[in-house]
């Protein structure tokens, strides 16, 4: 299945998908050492997220989440592509500033979770095997 | 987006690699928030400056874009988490100290004005009215879409770190007139005064605000305010709020340019204030700090605290917070060696919110409606709200 988005940040990544239908905070919400989600009561509560397709509806909280996507990218802790169904500031430059594929626009309810997903930032296409 | 000449040369790289990785942060939020092109600004704030919020990840993207950036424009920054020359005196360590330092020295390679405070426009980063800028800190943002007149978003560390080292910003947002139109019309029913009091409106319009989902108050019914009073109304309304820009009628420019809302009146009477100020005093409290300074204080609220402090003797920590170029002129003024003999401290460039002091005291009472916002969440202080003269009656007593 082919899903034509819109483009966030340019490159390709292909991967095992993580899908939630929460909004996700980095600063505060993600544990940037292990990459696991640490929010309390949300879907992905001690799931990693590590190497993975990350597709959630949108990001909320600090603006300090870019810098805590960054931190990930570098300790390799990062998803591999970020896909959202509505992009925010801080999701779009944390992808910017740690330079990982991104798309937005997304029908995201039309994947699930452990699909793989390749996400094609440069043309702002997803792919999803079935 | 369209783009000049030279914003396509930044884009691909012409002008070195740290106004090419900004000029993508700028293109791409212009892209999601459908900007038809850039505007010059004429300057910027940085937010993300406390190595506490930053940690090593901040610092390496910092560093990395010192390599060759520089600052285009008039730049200053946010509060740090120490005062830099009397980190030792607020009990600070010394490691924390170390990579404060690394922060700032990355901020001042690319030509960044290394002054941190959270109200620039006190220190000579004051745009006019009807003025384009790129600004964070959300108590700074407020005040100069508000009481200014200037015209900015509310950015976040990265985009206005971009905006500093390319002088453009992507046109959409509070930059457009079409989007600064009054949303909901507030009646103040009841005299406000007082910097405490002013903060306690704000939490009163901001909740409200929440409530309702809207962001943008139109407020009349205040006779008169000064910048102290406004700078405690922004942090507050900008903190409960979430408010960039708000109308004040007899005293905001863009009152007058803009009609009043029609469609959702809310009056705010004496209850409603009377409420607001108990949401922002915790039950047994035990007082052990006070703190005066959230937004960094003026030269006329620090010679009201001298005034108010000559010849008596602090028994709780106390710190007076503010920009140090203000420091200065209370320093050659005679107010700093009044507050100093008092065993009162000056914590200039940092302030109650962004010092690494989470634990470190039980209660604290402040003038600001902001500090006790953060006094709770952040540092998991009990708080009381209470104005000048009662909070350096609390240190003395």
């Amino acid at each position: 299945m082919k899903l034509e988005g819109r483009k966030i940040y340019k490159g390709t990544a292909s991967g095992e998908a993580i899908v939630t239908s929460q909004g996700i905070s980095f600063f505060g919400g993600v544990d940037s050492e292990t990459g696991v989600v640490v929010e309390k009561d949300h879907e992905l509560e001690g799931q990693s997220i590590s190497g993975k397709v990350l597709i959630f509806t949108t990001g909320k909280g600090s603006t300090v989440g870019s810098y805590t996507i960054y931190q990930m990218k570098k300790g390799n802790t990062a998803p591999i592509a970020i896909v959202n169904e509505t992009i925010d500031t801080v999701i779009a430059v944390g992808c910017i500033i740690s330079e990982i594929p991104c798309v937005d626009k997304i029908d995201i309810s039309k994947i699930k979770t452990g699909q793989i997903v390749t996400v094609d930032g440069t043309n702002g296409i997803i792919e999803v095997e079935e | 987006m369209k783009l000049t000449l030279e914003e396509k040369d930044m884009l691909e790289g012409k002008y070195g690699k740290a106004t090419q990785k900004s000029m993508e942060i700028l293109t791409t939020l212009g892209d999601i928030y459908e900007a038809e092109k850039m505007i010059d600004i004429k300057s910027v704030q940085i937010s993300g400056v406390s190595y506490a919020n930053l940690g090593e990840a901040g610092l390496d993207f910092l560093s990395k874009m010192a390599i060759d950036g520089k600052a285009r424009i008039l730049t200053t920054l946010n509060p740090a988490g120490m005062d830099r020359d009397n980190w030792q005196a607020l009990g600070i360590d010394e490691e924390f100290a170390k990579n404060q330092n690394r922060v700032i020295d990355a901020f001042a390679k690319m030509e960044v004005i290394t002054t941190c405070t959270c109200t620039p426009y006190l220190i000579g980063n004051l745009p006019h009215y009807g003025q384009h800028v790129a600004w964070a800190e959300s108590s700074a943002v407020c005040f100069c879409n508000s009481v200014i007149g200037a015209y900015t978003n509310r950015e976040g560390g990265p985009s206005a770190l971009a905006s500093s080292l390319t002088g453009k910003t992507p046109k959409y947002g509070y930059h457009l007139e079409e989007n600064r139109h009054g949303e909901v019309l507030f009646e103040i029913k009841t005299l406000i005064q007082g910097t405490d009091k002013f903060g306690v409106l704000g939490k009163v319009i901001g909740d409200k605000l929440g409530e309702l989902k809207k962001k943008i108050p139109y407020i009349t019914g205040i006779p008169i305010a000064s910048v102290e009073e406004l700078k405690s109304f922004c942090a507050s309304v900008a903190t409960y709020g979430g408010t960039a820009l708000f109308h004040m009628e007899g005293i905001t420019p863009e009152a007058l340019k803009y009609p009043k809302p029609k469609n959702i009146k809310i009056e705010i009477n004496e209850q409603d204030i009377k409420k607001g100020l108990a949401e922002l005093i915790d039950e047994d409290i035990e007082v052990d700090f006070v703190s005066i300074g959230c937004p960094h204080a003026s030269i006329d609220e620090i010679a009201q605290v001298a005034k108010l402090l000559k010849g008596k003797t602090v028994n709780k920590e106390f710190w007076i917070t503010t920009g140090r170029p203000t420091k200065k002129i209370a320093d050659e003024a005679g107010y700093t060696k009044i507050i100093e003999n008092a065993g009162a401290k000056f914590a200039a460039d940092t302030c109650c919110v962004v010092a690494p002091i989470k634990g470190r005291f039980k209660g604290i009472v402040v003038d600001s409606a902001k500090a006790c916002y953060y006094g709770r969440a952040k540092n998991k202080f009990k708080v009381k709200i209470a104005n000048i003269e009662e909070c350096v009656k609390e240190a003395t007593q």
